[in-house]
């Protein structure tokens, strides 16, 4: 794809268990297991799955806060992963994060205005201290909160204003990529519908580009362009958001959709539910095949010996199922 | 809801709002007396030093060998030693020599102590791995050998009874501080930091070593006693500060000995000091430990 901003090629990460300066390690952790995909300028793509499958570390290596195991993480024509860390830092700035817990994410010993000027400091994207305050003041208004807030320390906002923050600062440095990693799942209700909204408006304005990770269905759905479904480490199914709620094609994303309540109790009561048995695999010992077969309500023979490939069933819709 | 005294003092508090600091002070004192006690001895002290010109009657190095050994009367009022000097007023300027050895050994140990410790939770690893066994290695030592070890390298004096006091400190501030530091670098806004492209000293000194900052006070307080405890004792050994400079330990030395039973004034005054001294420390220290404790634990 040529129009990608960004594209992940065979992205794995493994974290050794145990193990110290002589002794080896005892198992492997498989957090991510060969994960593809591409995010087009100024889309956005859902990430969704449940704990523990391995999306918030796959948001956590494009950051390059993990260095991969191996695989490839293109942007914007540069592969990251073999930079080293000088040219890392210029690379950075064009890609940014926001974080789930908005308490966590802002350093309580500094202003909302030191926080927010720091990286225009840093990478003197505004060197002359008065026209570092303008911008703060800018980026304030442009996540909906006022002047005088930069004089505020974090604890002193409230968590939907804190994670306004958290945009505001993820903005100063103008980048091309955010990595929203469930920057709404901490937040009440009414608050996540204002972030959302916030969100999708500086997409349009700036023409940002996001990777939003959840574990949300209903929030995935309203934001994303494209959705990709993670089970334990792989991608099941990506496609466009119509075609995965409309028409899954795997087995584990109807499962999962069919767990999303409908808000009718006739048609709840009426409806059929794909209730999955078991617990989720451990990522140290993966089941053999299709990682998904223990767990499988059509699983065949084959699934339990041959690991199927993400493969393009309909045009733009891929799905990594035999049986599909 | 029962309406409380307190609450109606908080409420009254909230009426007419105090400085944060004044209020923290005023808190600090209620509910820990004993620390406040401690703080106020530390106070004297420092008052004492700093207006030791005026409130020592005699120099602290003018012998007048016409009053030698001279028990305490209207014109010494806590004797004179063996060359006829002020007890009194060596040990108003002793109390400069301590405080400045205490104040400048804690401040120094604790505070590279804290860099180290902050390091190596930042960078992890191999890193984490090799500088804490260095640290180990330093902790096995007791303060005053490590601390005598140094003198025999530097030689003796001011300065370097402050390095070699400072020096057995940095590891123990090292290791406190570095498991709250461990935590820290899990917290998001250093991710955030790191996201943002800022370099490694940028990360460790404004991101970490800020949020860290409950245990290296502790950490501080907790040293200056045993800062002032070790000088007075390398004094003593005659491996600290050097005649003719009023320190405690040195009063203690020498002539305080020999003539223990006919001028104890000479020993027991300086004594008392540093016993004071250290216990002033040591109570609001611990005090202090406890009063920020419950944070560190929420960190």
């Amino acid at each position: 794809m040529s129009d990608a901003l960004l594209e992940v090629r065979d992205l794995v990460k493994h974290f050794p268990i145990g193990g110290g300066m002589f002794t080896k390690p005892v198992g492997v952790v498989r957090a991510i297991d060969g994960v593809s995909f591409s995010i087009r300028k100024g889309e956005t793509l859902g990430l969704v799955g449940e704990s523990g499958c391995g999306k918030t570390t796959t948001g956590r290596c494009i950051l390059q806060l993990e260095r991969p195991t191996s695989g490839s993480i293109v942007f914007e024509g540069i592969d990251m992963v073999t930079l080293d860390a000088a040219e890392l830092r210029a690379v950075r700035r064009r890609v940014q994060v926001i974080f789930q817990d908005p308490y966590s994410s802002l350093n309580p010993r500094m202003t909302i205005g030191q926080i927010l000027a720091e990286p225009l400091k840093v990478h003197g994207i505004r060197r002359d201290k008065g026209e570092r305050e303008l911008r703060v003041r800018e980026l304030l208004a442009q996540v909906g909160l006022l002047p005088q807030h930069d004089k505020r320390y974090p604890h002193q906002l409230s968590g939907g204003q804190r994670q306004r923050v958290g945009i505001a600062r993820a903005l100063a440095m103008e980048p091309a990529l955010i990595v929203c990693d469930e920057p709404v799942s901490a937040l009440d209700v009414s608050i996540q519908a204002q972030i959302i909204n916030l969100l999708e408006d500086l997409q349009s304005r700036l023409g940002l580009t996001y990777l939003f990770i959840a574990h949300d269905l209903s929030v995935v759905r309203h934001i994303s362009d494209r959705v990709a479904v993670m089970y334990l480490g792989k991608i099941a199914e990506l496609a466009d958001r119509k075609a995965i709620y409309d028409e899954p094609l795997h087995p584990y994303t109807r499962a999962l959709l069919s767990a999303v309540p409908i808000p009718d109790p006739k048609i709840e009561a009426k409806r059929e539910r794909t209730v999955l048995r078991g617990e989720v695999p451990s990522a140290l010992k993966p089941p053999s095949g299709c990682v998904f077969h223990p767990r499988c309500p059509i699983a065949v023979d084959r699934c339990s010996a041959e690991i199927p490939p993400l493969r393009e069933i309909r045009p733009g819709h891929w799905a990594a199922c035999h049986l599909a | 809801m029962a309406v409380t005294k307190e609450t109606l003092e908080s409420i009254a508090r909230a009426g007419k709002p105090r400085a944060r600091w004044l209020q923290a002070t005023y808190d600090f004192a209620r509910q820990r007396p004993l620390g406040a006690i401690g703080a106020m001895m530390i106070l004297v002290m420092v008052l004492v030093a700093l207006t030791a010109n005026w409130l020592a009657p005699y120099d602290a190095l003018t012998t007048d060998y016409g009053a030698m050994l001279s028990a305490p009367n209207a014109q010494h009022w806590l004797g004179t030693d063996t060359f006829g000097r002020d007890v009194y007023s060596r040990m108003v300027f002793g109390s400069r020599t301590a405080l400045i050895v205490g104040l400048g050994a804690s401040f120094i140990g604790a505070t590279f102590g804290a860099l180290i410790g902050v390091a190596s939770a930042y960078f992890g690893g191999r890193i984490d791995m090799i500088v804490q066994r260095i640290m180990d290695v330093l902790i096995s030592f007791p303060l005053i050998i490590l601390a005598l070890a140094v003198v025999a390298i530097l030689g003796t004096g001011l300065q370097n009874v402050i390095f070699a006091i400072a020096i057995p400190m940095i590891p123990r501030c090292a290791r406190v501080v570095r498991s709250s530091a461990l935590a820290v670098r899990e917290m998001p806004y250093v991710d955030a930091a790191r996201a943002a492209g800022f370099t490694d000293a940028r990360i460790v000194l404004r991101h970490m070593l800020p949020n860290v900052m409950a245990p290296y006070l502790i950490m501080l307080t907790a040293f200056l006693g045993q800062a002032i405890l070790l000088e007075a004792s390398l004094s003593f050994l005659g491996l600290g500060v050097q005649e003719p400079v009023a320190a405690w330990g040195l009063m203690l030395r020498g002539a305080a000995i020999e003539f223990a039973e006919t001028a104890p004034w000479m020993g027991f005054f300086p004594g008392l000091a540093i016993s004071l001294a250290v216990f002033g420390f040591n109570l609001f220290g611990d005090s202090l430990r406890d009063a920020l404790d419950p944070r560190l634990r929420t960190q």
